[in-house]
């Protein structure tokens, strides 16, 4: 067995932390590219400039500089609102906001591009017969069009997750408890730097093969109700 | 917010910039060379040949590439080995710990699209080459290689334009490129969002201008099929 010098705990921490982030910026990125795709299908010229900024800013940039530059940037945003309301007391916003902050933005903007794809590809007809059966608009995305999208953005949503769940160790960079930081302080104390961050690298393939799993498992739910030839 | 900062450390932020070109072109280069004979034992018919770039390419796609960095400029020191040998001199340099592990990082998610482009390339082909009494080095030569390099090439600019993102972790191993310069621009002036912007700017600039480049060798590469549209799934 593999001695961990007492650090195994420590890093069985660092792994829920990491699924706590990765999960919470899933969640968020998950609506921020629902919403994104509807505001690029969008007939109003504005909504769609606004959805292809978005995409291109985060998509052009480095993953660990959206995390610095919210980790950073959302004290000094938080304080300037909070200015307006009179409140001039120092905020700061925490490791794990900023991760999920910056994550799911990143997460929601190759989102954008995956359900705008799935959204394109619901024939027109599915619509038309939504609304022929007196569907309102909500009803008819979430009875009809939403199961529809769901099972063919699921292979491309499943990719995004695995790049999401690597992306989690870049917040270990502004202080997060992750695997990665406990990595860092287990290297710190006892100098075996390669034991310690291949035994990280483990734990991320070990949380890879789970997702790699469920996203199977929730992909042969999505189509249950579909004939293959 | 005051961007007269910027101006003044623009010059820095440029020759951090260069950095960064300097680790995406190395290892992009090196990379590919690594990905093709990679691809190719991935598709061996014989399966512990395959098992080998399996697994290589898995550990690599499936750890986070910070670790991989981490492992390779902490780690290698750990040994003693490696501190007498030959190669520390190579080792100990930050810039080219970046540059190992962006190699074998980019070598096997190109290797992955390799194969996929090869496995494209219609049966009727191999067939044909076989039926014309190739070897099967002619005919990976002369037919095989040269279609797959079409067909790779959207995912291929997709790699790259990854790879420059992935480059901003060696700011972490106290490289100076643009964000690691960025990082200690902004520990003397202490203005984040104005510097940080300000490489972001230039990030989503370069990736810019690889897109275009890529545009024109796509339509340069493909233009016999007569049309642009080859489509690869690229890898989200």
């Amino acid at each position: 067995m593999i001695d961990l010098h007492g650090f195994g705990d420590q890093l069985l921490q660092g792994a829920v932390v990491t699924l706590e982030l990765a999960l919470s910026s899933l969640f968020v990125g998950l609506i921020l590219g629902l919403l994104g795709a509807s505001a690029k299908l969008s007939s109003f010229k504005v909504l769609r400039w606004i959805a292809h900024g978005y995409t291109t800013i985060i998509r052009g940039i480095p993953e660990l500089l959206t995390v610095l530059i919210i980790y950073f940037g959302a004290t000094s945003v938080l304080m300037a609102i909070a200015g307006v309301f009179g409140y001039d007391e120092y905020i700061e916003v925490g490791a794990f906001a900023a991760g999920v902050t910056a994550l799911g933005l990143t997460f929601g903007a190759y989102a954008t591009e995956v359900f705008r794809g799935a959204l394109q590809s619901i024939p027109k007809g599915q619509h038309e017969a939504a609304i022929a059966l007196g569907m309102g608009p909500i009803r008819k995305f979430y009875r009809i069009i939403l199961p529809q999208v769901w099972r063919i953005a699921l292979p491309g949503l499943g990719n995004l997750f695995l790049v999401l769940l690597k992306d989690t160790a870049l917040v270990s960079v502004v202080g997060l408890d992750d695997i990665m930081r406990k990595a860092n302080i287990a290297v710190s104390s006892t100098k075996e730097a390669f034991l310690f961050y291949l035994v990280a690298a483990f734990m991320y393939l070990a949380l890879t093969i789970i997702s790699m799993v469920f996203v199977s498992y929730m992909e042969k739910r999505a189509s249950r109700g579909l004939i293959r030839g | 917010m005051d961007f007269s900062v910027v101006v003044e450390y623009f010059p820095r932020l440029l020759e951090g910039a260069w950095v960064s070109l300097q680790l995406v072109i190395v290892s992009i280069v090196l990379g590919g060379v690594f990905a093709l004979p990679i691809a190719l034992a991935r598709i061996s018919p014989v399966a512990w040949i395959r098992a080998v770039p399996f697994a290589y390419i898995f550990f690599f796609r499936g750890t986070p590439l910070l670790v991989q960095i981490f492992l390779v400029y902490y780690g290698a020191s750990q040994f003693d080995v490696v501190r007498e040998s030959f190669l520390w001199p190579i080792l100990r340099e930050p810039f080219w710990c970046a540059i190992i592990a962006f190699t074998l990082n980019t070598s096997a998610y190109t290797a992955e699209i390799f194969r996929g482009a090869i496995q494209a390339i219609p049966q009727g082909e191999v067939e044909a080459c076989k039926v014309l009494g190739m070897t099967k080095a002619q005919m990976y030569r002369r037919i095989l290689l040269p279609r797959a390099f079409g067909i790779v090439l959207p995912a291929y600019g997709n790699e790259i334009i990854l790879m420059l993102k992935g480059s901003a972790l060696a700011s972490t191993i106290t490289i100076l490129d643009l964000t690691g310069m960025a990082r200690t621009i902004i520990a003397r002036t202490y203005t984040p969002m104005e510097i940080f912007l300000a490489a972001g700017a230039i990030y989503l600039l370069i990736s810019i201008v690889i897109i275009a480049i890529f545009r024109q060798i796509e339509l340069r590469q493909n233009r016999y099929l007569g049309t642009l549209s080859i489509k690869v799934p690229d890898k989200g």
